[in-house]
């Protein structure tokens, strides 16, 4: 159900863009108008988020670790995965961010012939950091369409990524390796029971819309050919704040700039967040300093205490009366 | 907000980075790059016209040269069988470059705007450049 439900969705907002970008009177607004407004609900929305997460005390170091912590000193312990200092707290987020630590330590559990166990299962990992940094290239290859004059970085990572020069215009290495890395997600979702059992449409939604993204790029690049020139001047545009469009660009570009265009305002309502999330992770970005720090609550108030000598003094004259003991007279 | 300094530096760098092509483009874009088509060889032609029709040109030359490469290179076939049944000799340097013989004002105006890095120049010379 939630695939054919997000499947629907990708696939509905390709046939709006793909007629939209074919009357030439709508495409300022699928071009231009939609961009801009996707990317402003982007910066905002994440924005927002993050403060909104920034506003949530974490009184208490929360040590889910996976090494033994700081002892005695006799016992060793392990400086990464369970840091006391901030140098430790930097290197295990460094692993985390750029090396997935976290899906490395992946394992799976299975009974064999009536004993359990636990091996290493690195699947998940490898798909996930081949996506990640084929889409950090990917973005970053995209510079070159809306800056002029174009970074030497950006020429440099365009000649690197096609340095195979297979066919014209040569295939990106990247390209292969996102759209080979998305779909084996995908398939990971669909074909293992227990992670589609899991699976929501806000889980399948952006797999779809990443594919369909990746796959327009491609079509645009090896078959449904557009003018480069007209489409380094509609992104240069947009840089630019001068935006304009030019004629005779492809419907196809426009399915994928609005394919894009939904990516960046889905973005901070979703499970994605975790570009910004994994900054702000308290399991992560915390040294587990439980037992050498007094850590207090920030919003402690110290309570009201009434003593019984207060209590003693309110009613001194009511309890002499009443024969009751006094402890001070 | 806790850790407000550490957040805001954050966001900071987080804006800084997805806003790059703002302001590294500064508010003025580059122009389109027009190139240029009076060449002597085009002046001379009747009919000021490609192999095949302009828009098909602007956007696929690039395949189309690749096939004809092929096609000359390793089928021998040196004959170019166009969409109008025109026969037209398959040579990079003597064909299309003869018309087309303002390599920088032509070739590198749209590759250089694009940031796209042929490979033609690989094997053959501009045959109209005046140094070596």
């Amino acid at each position: 159900m939630g695939i054919i439900v997000s499947l629907g969705a990708v696939l509905a907002i390709m046939v709006v863009a793909w007629i939209g970008g074919s009357i030439s009177g709508l495409q300022p607004i699928f071009g231009v108008l939609v961009p801009y407004a996707a990317f402003a609900v982007f910066l905002v929305g994440f924005c927002r988020k993050v403060v909104d997460w920034a506003k949530s005390p974490v009184p208490f170091r929360i040590p889910t670790t996976a090494g033994q912590e700081v002892s005695l000193p006799w016992i060793k312990s392990a400086k990464l995965d369970n840091p006391s200092t901030t140098a430790g707290v930097i290197g295990r987020m460094f692993l985390e961010v750029f090396c997935f630590r976290s899906l490395f330590r992946n394992t799976r559990a299975d009974l064999r012939s009536g004993y359990l166990y636990y091996s290493p299962s690195k699947w998940l990992w490898l798909f996930a950091i081949g996506f990640h940094y084929a889409f950090l290239i990917i973005a970053l290859r995209h510079l070159r369409l809306f800056v002029h004059p174009i970074p030497g970085f950006v020429e440099t990572l365009d000649a690197v990524d096609g340095m195979f020069q297979i066919g014209i215009p040569p295939i990106y290495l990247t390209d292969l390796l996102f759209v080979g890395a998305v779909t084996a997600l995908l398939c990971r979702r669909l074909f293992l029971s227990k992670v589609r059992f899991i699976s929501l449409p806000a889980d399948y939604f952006p797999l779809f819309l990443l594919l369909g993204i990746g796959i327009t790029g491609l079509l645009m690049r090896f078959v449904f050919r557009v003018d480069i020139v007209s489409v380094k001047q509609l992104a240069n545009g947009l840089a630019s704040l001068h935006p304009t469009v030019p004629d005779n660009i492809g419907s196809i570009f426009f399915v994928h700039v609005a394919l894009v265009s939904t990516l960046f305002a889905y973005f901070p309502f979703s499970k994605l967040m975790h570009m910004g999330g994994v900054f702000m992770s308290p399991t992560r970005n915390l040294a587990n300093t439980n037992r050498m720090e007094r850590h207090e609550n920030p919003w402690w108030t110290p309570p009201k205490f009434h003593t019984y000598a207060e209590y003693e003094d309110m009613y001194r004259d009511l309890m002499k009366e009443a024969g009751l003991p006094l402890e001070r007279e | 907000m806790y850790d407000t300094g550490k957040v805001i530096t954050g966001l900071v760098i987080f804006v800084g980075i997805f806003t790059f092509a703002f302001w590294y483009t500064a508010g003025t874009a580059a122009p389109r790059p027009e190139p240029k088509l009076d060449t002597p060889e085009i002046q001379k032609m009747a009919k000021k016209q490609c192999v095949e029709d302009t828009q098909f040109m602007i956007t696929t030359h690039m395949q189309l040269l690749n096939k004809l490469r092929d096609q000359a290179l390793r089928d021998g076939n040196r004959w170019y069988v166009n969409s109008k049944g025109e026969k037209v000799w398959i040579s990079l340097q003597n064909t299309c470059l003869k018309c087309h013989s303002n390599k920088k004002d032509f070739c590198d105006k749209c590759h250089n705007y694009a940031g796209v890095d042929p490979y033609c120049w690989d094997c053959h010379i501009d045959p109209n450049r005046s140094e070596l």
